[in-house]
């Protein structure tokens, strides 16, 4: 028994180690010299330790700027999506209209066709809406899910009836029932929405590549594959570069941790 | 009727939204798929002509289309299973009464799921790398000599689906997690009164309870390893020798590069069609399975 203990635990902390160890080799990196990683054995920890990459990387290439992009387009994409797939959500859930199953099944049914296929003829409507290589274009296909309506709509089956009920009987609008009790219950369902919409946003790659060509509109994971073509054998620029892209998602999903594993939960059902 | 109105305040901007963004463009996908359009269509709509099923006809008869689909399929069929056992293999040892430091341990196998995938491909080129990449050097130790990963069309797929793995197995852990939960304690009590051993008890009562889940989690995996891009796109730009030209690298250079928009939408159909046909035969099987 004790020895399978030390095998279990040793494995575990192997699979850590396997899980981790590029995420902490790319942190070491970023802080070494120009040219440093490329010797061999591949050194593991920088001989002086220094910020000199991060401050090449914002003096040198956009990079602040695409910083900003990322973070504005991503706050946007979960401002909007959050408007449109908690309303649509919780209509499904608990309002009545003509055709409300029918209708949610059929967006279920539209699951299983990849979003690649809607993507050429997508561009062409952007562009005769004229918003190719704008925000507006970028934000486009994130304003409704029907992943995030039916997140939204199996939490709120659970909101009871009588509840919202009462709320009529005492005269209350349909507008005054969804923002004073709906949304204070749906809390937990925003907060998983709302960390899905932001690191969606945030690591979208293809559809942004097609739609941004000014690279002054282009987020941080077009513009890093950019870079990482030009700048092939800078290593510790790249790992700088990296390093500035993934430390707001890593720290958003270590605060929103619980949500997001909650919404993956829900999502998974929809296999 | 107030409520009906109401109601349809609520849903209606959502419902717009995706047909204008998502049903409309799938229909006209369709459509396009039978049209020539391209950079002479993009520039005046006039130029564009119904061809009927030509585009599929030649991308039957185009080489790389094939290669495409064949590289596709090789990093399915490796990396699906390999992902899978991976995820299966966190979690049963996770969810061992043995097992310290479980949070912590769970939130590190998932961090590489959550990260931005340009970023972790960019971070992986350089670990694959022949000469001073991290992976070579341990291979090194246990005596095995260097390989050039992305160099060399043998090796280039098998680096992305050791890539991939590492990117997803943390996702379908969790999920895997979950579905263990659900095995009645009861069950694995009995096996080991009926004295079983640990194996015994994993293959005849673990597995078969986790059977509906590793359904769910292959189709999921399967549909989204179908969707291979971005990997090919920082990593090897679809080389050497288009060893990793995925069916949606194939897609975006003809779309995209080309302009062949027309062209283009056949390809995301072929890829639509094997995507469903495939998830009907895995729900097919597991039928004939469960029975």
């Amino acid at each position: 028994m004790k020895r399978g203990g030390i095998l279990t635990n040793a494995a575990l902390w192997l699979i850590a180690l396997f899980a981790l160890a590029p995420l902490a080799w790319m942190v070491s990196v970023s802080m070494m010299a120009p040219g440093e990683a490329s010797h061999f054995p591949p050194p593991l920890l920088p001989a002086h330790p220094t910020v000199a990459n991060f401050a090449s990387l914002f003096a040198d290439t956009d990079m602040a700027r695409y910083l900003v992009n990322s973070l504005i387009l991503a706050t946007l994409a979960t401002a909007i999506s959050l408007t449109f797939n908690v309303t649509a959500g919780y209509a499904f859930a608990k309002l009545r209209f003509t055709g409300r199953d029918r209708i949610f099944r059929l967006l279920l049914t539209a699951l299983v066709i990849p979003a690649q296929v809607a993507m050429i003829p997508l561009f062409l409507i952007c562009k005769m809406l004229g918003v190719v290589d704008s925000f507006a274009g970028v934000l486009i296909p994130s304003i409704a899910s029907v992943f995030g309506i039916f997140l939204v709509r199996q939490y709120a089956l659970s909101i009871p009836d009588e509840m919202l009920e009462a709320a009529r009987i005492d005269g209350a609008s349909e507008g005054r029932i969804f923002r004073s009790i709906v949304l204070p219950t749906l809390k937990p369902i925003l907060a998983t929405l709302a960390t899905f919409s932001f690191l969606g946003s945030w690591s979208d790659f293809l559809w942004p590549l097609i739609i941004l060509n000014d690279s002054s509109k282009q987020t941080l994971p077009v513009a890093l594959a950019n870079l990482s073509r030009e700048h092939v054998q800078d290593v510790e620029l790249m790992m700088a570069g990296s390093v500035v892209t993934l430390l707001p998602v890593l720290l958003l999903f270590l605060l929103l941790q619980r949500y997001y594993i909650a919404g993956l939960m829900a999502g998974s059902v929809k296999g | 009727m107030n409520r009906e109105a109401a109601a349809c305040g609520f849903v209606a901007p959502a419902l717009v939204a995706l047909g204008l963004f998502f049903f409309v463009p799938v229909v006209a996908a369709l459509i396009l798929s039978f049209t020539d359009f391209d950079i002479y269509a993009v520039a005046d709509l006039t130029n564009l002509r119904f061809v009927g099923l030509d585009n599929y006809r030649q991308l039957l008869r185009t080489p790389l289309f094939w290669k495409a689909l064949g590289n596709t399929a090789w990093f399915v069929v490796l990396g699906v299973p390999l992902s899978i056992a991976m995820s299966l293999a966190a979690a049963l040892l996770l969810d061992s009464k043995l097992a310290r430091f479980k949070g912590f341990l769970r939130t590190a196998y998932f961090a590489p799921v959550v990260t931005t995938l340009v970023a972790v491909a960019v971070i992986w080129r350089y670990l694959l790398h022949a000469k001073f990449g991290l992976v070579n050097w341990l291979l090194g130790g246990v005596g095995i000599g260097p390989i050039d990963w992305l160099g060399d069309p043998r090796w280039s797929m098998p680096a992305i689906v050791l890539f991939a793995v590492w990117k997803n197995f943390g996702y379908n852990m969790i999920i895997i997690l979950a579905g263990l939960q659900t095995i009645p304690a009861e069950l694995h009590e009995a096996a080991r009164i009926d004295g079983a051993s640990a194996w015994q008890r994993l293959r005849h009562v673990t597995l078969p309870g986790l059977a509906p889940v590793l359904l769910v989690v292959s189709i999921l995996t399967m549909a989204g390893y179908f969707q291979l891009f971005a990997e090919p796109y920082v990593m090897t730009q679809g080389g050497p020798a288009e060893s990793t030209v995925s069916i949606l690298y194939f897609m975006y250079e003809q779309g995209f590069k080309w302009w062949n928009l027309g062209f283009a939408s056949a390809v995301a159909f072929v890829l639509f069609a094997i995507m469903f046909a495939l998830t009907l035969l895995q729900l097919r099987v597991s039928e004939r399975w469960t029975r």
